[in-house]
């Protein structure tokens, strides 16, 4: 496994706005060397986030997702404006409750589960299902 | 051919509360006023069973929720941020752009050869809005933007239509405008519409018909501009960079109704120093403070409508100052004996920080204007937080209790009240 260090971020929160600091007025001392080479904090939101109008939060509730590495209480980036595939990790809506599944368009229609005690759900003649989008990312938060 | 778009939201705040609840896809909606007062908005199922716009919640409600209809109370920053999300979408799709409220913005199609283009366009953005955040919106092209809300208006009645309506050539628009009464057009409002039907004008293309002259000399240079703008001769242009607010509006319907002076102040109080946070956002200074109260207009027996200004020495942006005039006024017009129902603050005479007439008696030391704007900075900083300041004559609830039963969570805008999984 290797591990590559982005930077340190030093907000708690995730998507945190982060305030740009100048280190403008100097009065006494020798100016800071890296005045020059100021550069943006690393910004979650846009590693995150593609289509910020589009783009949609969602929390998890329940294990039924675990194998898919989405757990109980994880936050979900939900982009609606990208067209849901055969595999894809959908936020949809199923007779008017909100579900995380994977997304199972051939042989049948149906919402799969990433936890082998949960059954699939094949979509029946006349339920209700609405795709509410695409889950591109899902936050687990430890601490 | 110069062509416009008038994009509108339809039935705005009823559609938002649908976006994160697809169990009430075919339910009747109706979202109230702030205490739950009124109808201010209603999804297409409320409006066939008979719900006007405006009625009082408790005319309507019984009969309305026997129906099976689902109410909801404002929920103003679900409708700010997906309001917030269709003007970015708009905004990427064409150069000028002029929001002209929560729910509609004009756009300068200048990128559009013909009217084809122009009907696929409409198409496209309606599906786009509709797919990324979840909001019905309908369409009108037109060369004019009174044409565009008339063209709107088609978008919005044609039943089982694609929500698009694109009127450009004149004989449509000839067509349209023999069908369309008077009342039905941007800016003729219903004493206007009367007057006109006087003289005998019922649908806007006899309004078209008359000399402009006849109509600016016997009504107003806005109703030819109308009329020159149905007849697709573009008037009013599209606004792209918005003005600086010119006054400042705080009121509030009350849950009960308060007859006691000694109640009264603190509310009026707390009107005041909201209305200096927004004025000191919008970095003016006010000359004037008008305060007004009003018995309900349900109560037929006992009516006073109270309304007076205090006239500031000098232009200021000062809570302390704000507060001293609110209150002056209303020592004056308070009435003892009578329900009071509604009240509110209003500031006006604004001019901008950097030119102010000073006064020859008000104190302009600098060194003390000064330490007054950190005061107010540092209060406004304060009350962000979880720490909150009051002035000693305010209620310390805030603004003031408001009553909302039935909001619905802050979906897009609170990490504690996400939609959630099942």
């Amino acid at each position: 496994m290797t591990i590559n260090y982005l930077g340190s971020i030093s907000a708690n929160d995730l998507p945190a706005t982060f305030t740009k600091f100048f280190v403008e007025p100097v009065s006494v001392g020798f100016p800071s060397p890296a005045n020059d080479y100021l550069e943006s904090p690393i910004d979650l939101n846009q590693y995150l986030i593609k289509n910020g109008a589009a783009t949609f939060l969602v929390r998890v509730s329940g294990d039924s997702m675990l194998d898919a590495n989405i757990a109980d209480q994880a936050i979900l980036i939900v982009d609606r404006s990208l067209k849901p595939k055969h595999g894809s990790i959908v936020v949809a809506s199923l007779d008017g409750d909100f579900v995380c599944k994977r997304l199972q368009l051939k042989p049948r229609l149906c919402l799969r589960p990433e936890n082998s005690k949960y059954k699939p759900i094949y979509i029946q003649h006349g339920q209700d299902l609405d795709i509410m989008g695409t889950v591109t990312a899902a936050i687990n938060k430890f601490e | 051919m110069k062509l416009l778009a008038l994009v509108d939201c339809d039935n705005f705040y009823a559609s938002c509360e649908r976006v994160f609840r697809p169990d009430l896809k075919k339910t009747p909606i109706v979202v109230l006023s702030n205490n739950d007062g009124c109808v201010i908005a209603r999804s297409k199922e409320a409006k066939v069973m008979g719900i006007k716009m405006g009625v009082p919640w408790f005319q309507v409600k019984k009969k309305y929720l026997a129906q099976g209809g689902k109410v909801f109370s404002s929920n103003f920053p679900l409708y700010g941020d997906l309001s917030k999300r269709v003007m970015n979408i708009l905004h990427g799709m064409v150069k000028r752009i002029e929001i002209y409220s929560i729910d509609e913005a004009f756009l300068d199609l200048q990128h559009i050869q013909n009217t084809n283009q122009a009907h696929e366009f409409g198409v496209y953005c309606r599906n786009t809005i509709r797919q990324w955040v979840g909001i019905p919106v309908r369409i009108g092209i037109a060369p004019t933007k009174t044409l565009t809300k008339v063209a709107s208006h088609i978008a919005k009645n044609v039943n089982g239509g694609t929500g698009v309506c694109c009127l450009s050539n004149q004989k449509d628009i000839s067509h349209i405008l023999k069908t369309l009464p008077i009342r039905e057009i941007w800016g003729v409002g219903h004493n206007l519409s009367r007057q006109l039907n006087q003289l005998g004008i019922y649908s806007a293309y006899e309004l078209v018909q008359m000399d402009t002259r006849f109509i600016r000399k016997n009504f107003s240079v806005v109703l030819e501009r109308t009329v020159r703008e149905l007849r697709g001769e573009s008037c009013i242009q599209i606004d792209d960079h918005s003005e600086p607010k010119k006054q400042i509006i705080v009121s509030r319907s009350f849950r009960s109704r308060i007859e006691n002076l000694s109640t009264l102040k603190p509310l009026i109080s707390n009107f005041a120093v909201r209305a200096g946070e927004k004025l000191r956002q919008e970095k003016q200074k006010c000359s004037q403070v008008s305060v007004f109260i009003s018995t309900s207009r349900f109560n037929k027996q006992l009516q006073y409508r109270g309304f007076d200004s205090f006239q500031l020495p000098c232009p200021v942006d000062d809570t302390r100052s704000i507060l001293m005039g609110a209150n002056k006024v209303l020592n004056t017009i308070f009435r003892k004996g009578y329900p009071y129902a509604k009240a509110g603050i209003l500031l006006n005479q604004f001019s901008h920080p950097a030119f102010i007439q000073k006064s020859l008696f008000a104190a302009t030391d600098q060194q003390h204007l000064k330490q007054d704007a950190n005061l107010m900075q540092t209060i406004d900083g304060l009350n962000g937080t979880q720490t909150q300041v009051y002035y000693a004559s305010q209620y310390p609830t805030g603004l003031l209790p408001i009553q909302k039963e039935m909001v619905s969570p802050k979906y897009t805008t609170n990490w504690w009240e996400l939609p959630t999984t099942k």
